[in-house]
């Protein structure tokens, strides 16, 4: 019974995540300024993470757990070269 | 010792002398003689001590295999044939080291000469006792790499490097196309071995390839020989030190046509082809070569046009397809190399003592120089076949062969003897004319130096070469006999036929077309005497091509000319236009096979779509569409779009579980944005543009024609995918791998068990070429100047002041800076447990890059380079050092290259660990790509640092 709610609820929480991302997505092809576009890819970055974490539930496998705590330790790099582009014009001064 | 090791001695002693030789000092000039000395004729014993073996008509093999599967070894051949020219290689190389010690001046830097001397000597010999044919192309283009250093000894000279380029260029296209006759004579003989070539001479004679073949070795060797019509570089190389010109241009480098015609002579000779070809060539240069040496005013001159008549009485005589003919061939060989290396001398101990080589300059040195004028005199006579010398000798059996000729043409049959004698007068001519004027008459007016003996020791190799030339004349069965005997039966085999090495014959034909050439020759001098002593710089009723002028503007047509149209008809400056060739083309090569085999389906994919990943999906899918479409007005949201399209791709990769894939996708996401971010600096700005209704429907037929080629190669490649995935997975290397990983790679990671065991030779390759990329872009960058408009600073700065800057930055710089011991302790855990779970080197390496990239960021290059010590440079070399170390190791257990191993090491605290040697590798490949990724990133991020400090206006 117990397996059954969790899996129906991780299907959901999949869906739902993945239409997170979708909404990211629609604010990173729209804009309309430049920023916007950096937090929506930042928030695409956080939604594929929580993605994986469900994905790890569902199978069972730390490994996914691991892939997420990477995507967290390191998606925030691109993000942070972006908005230094956008502050300063230039990443690495 | 062995014969095996005698051998390779023979071919050894000459390169390790070159190697040495280039330790002295630059003056060293008798040091330099001493070894070159000793070198020569330690090899000239060496030689010599085979002779028993030889002289028993056996063939010494000494076989180390190398690619046996392909039939390639290395084997070193030695019969009578290549004893005799191992001989005067080694000898006559003996005699000029011993005269350039004399000739050359103590200016001169001497080491490269003996150097390069010893190993073109190397080179002769390994062309001599080549046991295979491959083998023997190899050393053949030894030699004319090393005679082009020799010839262009002098560079200071314009005419010795023009010399050396020419012969260069000539003898290496030669030897390219015999190197192409080499593969077609080992592919219709079924092997390169020489011995097996040499017993298939029927079958080689009757295949359909035989004349592709023919030719292409006939190009080797007569361009090689000087024959016409390549014979016009061997004048420009008389620009070499007068040594050089002794010994390649008598007795050694001319010599290797002649000796590969002979080798080859009972393979490929006998036929219509040969005849015409091999004959009528060596008529050309044996009569054109007589006649041209009489009109030389330079003394090299006239003796390298008489070197182009002599090779050509040889190439003549293999030509006539008679086995007698060949004999003398071989035996002219040998008597052209003594007098000619001693004329060379003697012309060069004249230059060397008087200071000039012009005939009409010099005059009366006979009683300056009484010893050397007599032996060139002797000489000179040999050279023009007075009886009682070597050279009479070969040219009576010329002769005698010439009446017997029997040829293709019935005509040429008859015409042949009368050519002959014609070109024989012509050579006693100009013989003549070189005793004559050098050495006879008033005494010499106005030169340089005022002429006297030379040094005792340089006129001994004159001596002895001229002592061989009369010896041999006077008692040629009883000195030359034996040697010449084992030449010829080990060069023709079975055809060798009997002859008579006498010195007189009765008087018979060859005797009267001998005197009748003498007379002639006197004749002729006379009659051309007032025309010559004009002194015009030209020869007669011949065209006046100057082969030199064909020859340049040739090349400058083959190497500038056509390429630079080719590069205005199809080349392209612009991105664009190749990008376009480039997806064309990938359609077209794609549709060639479907074509031909046409497109089918598997069985289909598996209905049940997961939603969340058809969402991702989508997602990703307008994030591809969305960076295409931006990225030609909005480089910053098509990267952003980029960015979406890769993460998409990532999560793609989890849910099909392909953790390493996915991990590094993501990295290496994270450090190409920073990397584009990084360039994006420096682009200019894009052109304001006014979107008009005129400009658009300009522009429409190119991007129809570019939106049909994307979707052409898009769909197309989409296409094959789902062609390919819809199929059964078919029984692929990739099954053995999986299930070979851990029993015998060690590890559960299958992707780097492969990449670090299975194919670590290609991860070797793979790292050294990131490798060579770093160093090219910091190469590049080096010199990076970017576009005025984007020199100064970017407008956001310009609007802020310092204190605002760093409040920006301030608190996620703490982060940064806070994360760099976190992502460095990940990139360890992640090289650790590489073998056995997802992670490995490259990935570890690629989020050290990062580690070290945020720190750039956080605080400036200048504050993160006085805190960092990176050597990016180091890194990548100590990378490469241990991966390719590792694999080496491999051999001190005596195991092949990159097999792995494992050692148990006893640590504190930890235990016992298992250190296999792919984890030392994996280490390599980690060092290098953090240092290639950080190299390529910190030189374009110094491209700030530098253009603060570069004037604003250039």
């Amino acid at each position: 019974m117990s397996a059954t709610l969790l899996a129906g609820a991780i299907a959901f929480a999949q869906v739902l995540l993945a239409l997170a991302m979708a909404c990211a997505a629609f604010r990173l092809l729209r804009g309309p300024r430049a920023q916007d576009r950096v937090l929506a890819l930042d928030t695409l970055y956080v939604a594929a993470m929580l993605l994986m974490l469900t994905f790890g539930m569902r199978e069972a496998n730390a490994l996914y757990f691991e892939a997420a705590l990477v995507i967290g330790m390191l998606g925030f790099v691109a993000t942070a070269a972006l908005a230094k582009f956008l502050l300063r014009g230039e990443v690495i001064e | 010792m062995s014969d095996d090791t005698l051998l390779i001695a023979l071919l050894a002693l000459p390169f390790a002398g070159a190697a040495g030789a280039l330790f002295f000092p630059a003056n060293a000039r008798n040091a330099e003689a001493w070894l070159a000395g000793a070198i020569a004729l330690a090899a000239l014993l060496v030689a010599a001590q085979f002779y028993p073996d030889v002289a028993r008509a056996e063939v010494l093999r000494s076989e180390f295999r190398w690619l046996p599967e392909l039939g390639l070894g290395f084997t070193l051949r030695m019969d009578g044939f290549a004893w005799l020219f191992a001989v005067l290689v080694t000898g006559i190389g003996f005699l000029v080291v011993l005269y350039a010690r004399y000739y050359m001046s103590p200016q001169d830097p001497v080491p490269r000469f003996f150097s390069f001397f010893l190993a073109f000597m190397g080179a002769m010999l390994g062309v001599v006792l080549a046991g295979n044919l491959i083998q023997l192309v190899f050393f053949w283009e030894l030699t004319s790499l090393f005679s082009f250093l020799l010839i262009g000894y002098w560079h200071h000279n314009a005419a010795a490097r023009d010399g050396a380029r020419m012969a260069l260029v000539v003898t290496s296209a030669g030897g390219l196309c015999l190197f192409a006759g080499a593969l077609l004579v080992g592919r219709i003989a079924g092997s390169y071995d020489l011995d097996r070539v040499l017993a298939a001479g029927d079958l080689i004679r009757a295949h359909e390839l035989y004349l592709p073949a023919l030719v292409l070795v006939l190009l080797g060797a007569l361009t090689k020989s000087a024959q016409f019509p390549f014979h016009f570089w061997l004048p420009h190389a008389m620009a070499a030190p007068t040594p050089v010109s002794a010994y390649l241009h008598s007795a050694a480098m001319v010599k290797l046509g002649v000796f590969l015609m002979a080798r080859l002579w009972p393979v490929l000779a006998g036929t219509d082809a040969w005849i015409w070809i091999v004959g009528v060539a060596g008529l050309c240069s044996f009569v054109l070569g007589a006649y041209a040496a009489i009109f030389q005013h330079d003394l090299k001159g006239l003796l390298a046009y008489s070197t182009i008549s002599h090779l050509g009485l040889i190439t003549l005589l293999l030509g006539l397809n008679s086995p007698l003919a060949a004999v003398a061939a071989i035996f002219h060989t040998m008597n052209h190399a003594t007098f000619k290396a001693s004329l060379f001398m003697a012309a060069g101990v004249i230059d060397h003592e008087t200071g000039t080589r012009d005939i009409r300059r010099l005059s009366g040195l006979a009683r300056f120089m009484p010893i050397t004028a007599t032996l060139a005199m002797v000489a000179a006579a040999a050279m023009a076949g007075v009886p009682l010398l070597n050279g009479f000798l070969s040219k009576e059996m010329f002769f005698a062969q010439a009446l017997a000729v029997e040829g293709p043409s019935q005509s040429m049959d008859r015409a042949l003897p009368y050519l002959v004698t014609v070109a024989a007068a012509f050579s006693v001519a100009y013989s003549l004319r070189f005793i004559r004027e050098v050495f006879f008459g008033p005494a010499p007016v106005d030169l340089p130096r005022a002429p006297h003996e030379p040094p005792r020791w340089m006129r001994f190799p004159i001596e002895a070469l001229v002592l061989a030339c009369v010896v041999v004349g006077l008692f040629p069965a009883a000195t030359v006999g034996p040697l010449l005997d084992l030449a010829a039966r080990a060069a023709l085999g079975p055809a060798t036929p009997e002859y008579s090495l006498a010195l007189w014959h009765g008087f018979n034909l060859p005797l009267a077309m001998s005197v009748l050439a003498l007379a002639g020759g006197v004749g002729v001098y006379r009659l051309l005497k007032t025309q010559l002593a004009r002194g015009v710089e030209r020869t007669p009723f011949l065209p006046p091509i100057d082969a030199r002028a064909v020859f340049d503007r040739v090349l400058a047509a083959v190497s500038r000319r056509w390429p630079r149209a080719l590069e205005a008809a199809v080349g392209t400056n612009r991105l664009q236009p190749q990008l376009r060739w480039l997806a064309v083309l990938a359609v077209v090569a794609a549709l060639g096979p479907l074509y031909r085999h046409g497109l089918a389906f598997g069985e289909g994919a598996s209905p049940d779509v997961d939603p969340a990943l058809a969402i991702a999906w989508v997602v990703g899918a307008a994030c591809a569409i969305g960076a295409a479409w931006q990225a030609k007005f909005h480089r910053l949201v098509a990267l952003v779009l980029a960015g979406g399209a890769g993460l998409v791709t990532c999560v793609t990769f989890v849910w099909f579980s392909a953790p390493d894939l996915a991990l590094t996708q993501l990295l290496v996401e994270i450090v190409t944005t920073v990397l584009i971010l990084l360039g994006l600096r420096w682009l200019p700005q894009r052109i304001p543009f006014a979107w008009t209704w005129a400009g658009a429907r300009a522009a429409a037929p190119r991007r129809l024609r570019d939106l049909a080629i994307a979707v052409a190669a898009g769909g197309g490649l989409a296409t094959l995918a789902y062609a390919v995935m819809t199929r059964p997975l078919p029984e692929t290397v990739s099954r053995y791998f999986v299930t070979q990983a851990y029993p015998a790679g060690g590890g559960t990671n299958v992707v780097n068990v492969i990449l670090v065991d299975f194919r670590g030779f290609d991860t070797l390759g793979e790292i050294t070429v990131l490798g060579a990329v770093g160093l090219v872009v910091y190469a590049l960058l080096r010199r990076f100047r970017p576009a005025r408009e984007s020199l100064d600073a970017p407008p956001q700065q310009r609007k802020q002041s310092a204190a605002t800057a760093a409040d920006d930055v301030l608190v996620p710089g703490v982060i940064m800076r806070l994360m760099f011991p976190v992502i460095g302790v990940l990139a360890l855990y992640l090289l650790l447990r590489g073998h056995n779970l997802p992670g490995g080197g490259f990935v570890a390496g690629l989020t050290m890059a990062v580690a070290l990239i945020l720190q750039y960021m956080a605080g400036g290059t200048r504050w993160a380079e006085a805190r960092l010590d990176i050597q990016p440079v180091r890194l990548i070399g100590a990378g490469l050092l241990i991966a390719a170390a590792t694999g080496a190791g491999a051999w001190v257990v005596a195991r092949p290259f990159l097999a792995a191993l494992a050692v148990d090491v006893e640590l504190p605290l930890v235990g016992k660990l298992q250190l296999p040697s792919v984890f030392v590798f994996d280490v390599g490949v980690f060092a290098l790509v953090v240092g290639a990724t950080a190299l390529v990133l910190v030189a374009l991020a110094h491209q700030s640092v530098r253009s603060h400090r570069a004037p604003q206006q250039p």
